[in-house]
């Protein structure tokens, strides 16, 4: 499925701000994401499994909390960058 | 305390050649470099640009590529925290494989994350390619293939002493409660002395199975047991590493002294002016003498504004162990000088005589090529300074 990159993260997928990854839950997708550009999920999910306090993860139109949330092939995961800075 | 009692030292020779400073700041990392003669300074960077930099270290020992290894914990206002190494003094880099993390909770307990590892050690000259980190909230990791991979000391961070020793988010600095000064005993690989902000000082004898509080004599003024076991705020530990039984401690409430066996920290702060105090974050030590130290005082008064007093910034030297202590302001603004230094940005070279450095959070360098005689500012307009490191490119 189509996982949208933020240009923090686009370090690790080549500048690449949509790349394809695998799964049947969005902690599938994201481990499949890491064996794609490795390092990048640790810096969007803790080791608790929790979704860092910066970042926010939409899967089509509804922002997800959990990583357990069930996913189709024809979904797309957007990652975004939450607005705080300084 | 006096001189003729202050253990003697096995020197090392004294370094001639080129200095670099390894600055890291909230927006990246800088590298110094200075002639032979530490006259001129080049700077390089940004390394990083944007990226939180906590702290930049250079391994003294070889690494299996001959050459030596830079680590820089890195961090970003949105992202989680990572590691990275370079061998070729910062112009490439490596991400770790696996950064600093804690275990992973059972299912329906709250479990730790890594907010930054803080603070990076080299380990035992012994233990090529091992490392330390210290990280916020406090916990001790340890890396045995020169930074690429991070396990946790589990006799400290599942200790089951570690909520008592390490509070809550509340017991820590504004930027987290943090794990800091990493000591490795240069005499066993085994003997580790770490620090917490807050929890105080403590001592392992086997390679961090377990630990024990070493506080005592060391005040707590912000509680209501002043002299606890354990739950002081050390801002700075520093063993000295040719006379390893001599540790020089800057806290939250003085600047102390410990002589091992001896377990009782004594405040050799009390001897500093009484208008400047003793509170600060820094304390540096002289490479070769064991009685020679210097400290950044702060303003520790009222609500803490942790700013050079009266505006008028000075390092103090002491070159007895701490018995007495004399200013060093010469080439430092006489006036309207609020520098605040923290507790990783002050570091001493180790020629003869030995250079001292520190970094402002307003972003100055400053470097001294007599041992704080003189004061010369050598870099400015950075972003807010963290740490700064002075390493010897030659010998």
């Amino acid at each position: 499925m189509k996982v949208l990159i933020p240009t923090l993260l686009r370090s690790y997928t080549g500048e690449h701000s949509e790349v394809e990854a695998v799964g049947t839950t969005l902690a599938e997708v994201l481990a499949d994401l890491d064996a794609r550009y490795p390092g990048i999920r640790f810096r969007m999910i803790d080791e608790q499994d929790e979704i860092r306090r910066h970042i926010r993860i939409w899967v089509n139109r509804d922002e997800v909390r959990t990583l357990k949330i069930s996913l189709g092939a024809s979904d797309e995961v957007i990652i975004f960058q939450a607005l705080s800075g300084g | 305390m006096n001189g003729d009692q202050t253990p003697k030292s096995s020197s090392p020779k004294p370094a001639t050649g080129a200095v670099a400073l390894l600055i890291a700041t909230r927006k990246g990392a800088f590298i110094l470099r200075s002639d032979k003669a530490r006259r001129t300074w080049r700077i390089v960077g940004p390394k990083f640009f944007g990226h939180i930099v906590h702290h930049m270290v250079l391994d003294s020992r070889p690494n299996a590529r001959g050459g030596r290894t830079l680590l820089a914990a890195t961090s970003t206002g949105h992202l989680g925290p990572t590691m990275s190494r370079s061998y070729d003094l910062g112009k490439t880099w490596r991400e770790a494989a696996r950064p600093p993390a804690f275990a992973k909770a059972a299912e329906g307990q709250k479990g730790r994350a890594v907010g930054h590892t803080f603070w990076l050690t080299p380990g035992h000259a012994s233990e090529s390619g091992t490392w330390y980190a210290g990280t916020s909230p406090q916990g001790l990791f340890r890396s045995e293939d020169d930074g690429d991979t991070w396990i946790s000391v589990s006799g400290f961070n599942d200790n089951p002493m570690y909520t008592n020793w390490a509070g809550g988010e509340q017991d820590g600095t504004p930027g987290g409660p943090m794990l800091h000064s990493i000591n490795v005993d240069p005499r066993n690989p085994r003997h580790l002395y770490i620090a917490m902000s807050s929890g105080g000082v403590f001592e392992s004898g086997d390679s961090g199975a377990s630990w024990k509080p070493l506080n005592a004599g060391v005040l707590a003024d912000f509680r209501p047991d002043k002299y606890p076991e354990y739950g002081q705020d050390a801002h700075c530990v520093r063993l000295h590493p040719a006379a390893p039984d001599v540790l020089y401690q800057q806290n939250h409430c003085g600047i102390y002294r410990l002589e091992r066996p001896g377990v009782k920290w004594q405040r050799v702060g009390e001897n500093m002016p009484k208008k400047i105090g003793d509170i600060g974050f820094p304390v540096v030590l002289h490479p070769r003498d064991p009685a020679t130290l210097w400290v950044f005082p702060m303003d520790g008064g009222t609500v803490w504004p942790r700013t050079s007093p009266g505006g008028k910034p000075a390092s103090y030297v002491s070159r007895n162990s701490g018995k007495t202590w004399r200013r060093q302001d010469s080439g430092l603004p006489e006036s309207q000088g609020w520098f605040t230094v923290k507790r990783q940005a002050m570091s001493a070279d180790t020629h003869d005589p030995v250079g001292v450095y520190f970094g402002t959070t307003s972003g100055e360098i400053w470097a001294s090529r007599n041992e704080g005689g003189n004061w010369v500012c050598v870099a400015r307009h950075l972003p807010e300074i963290y740490a700064v490191e002075a390493v010897e490119l030659a010998r």
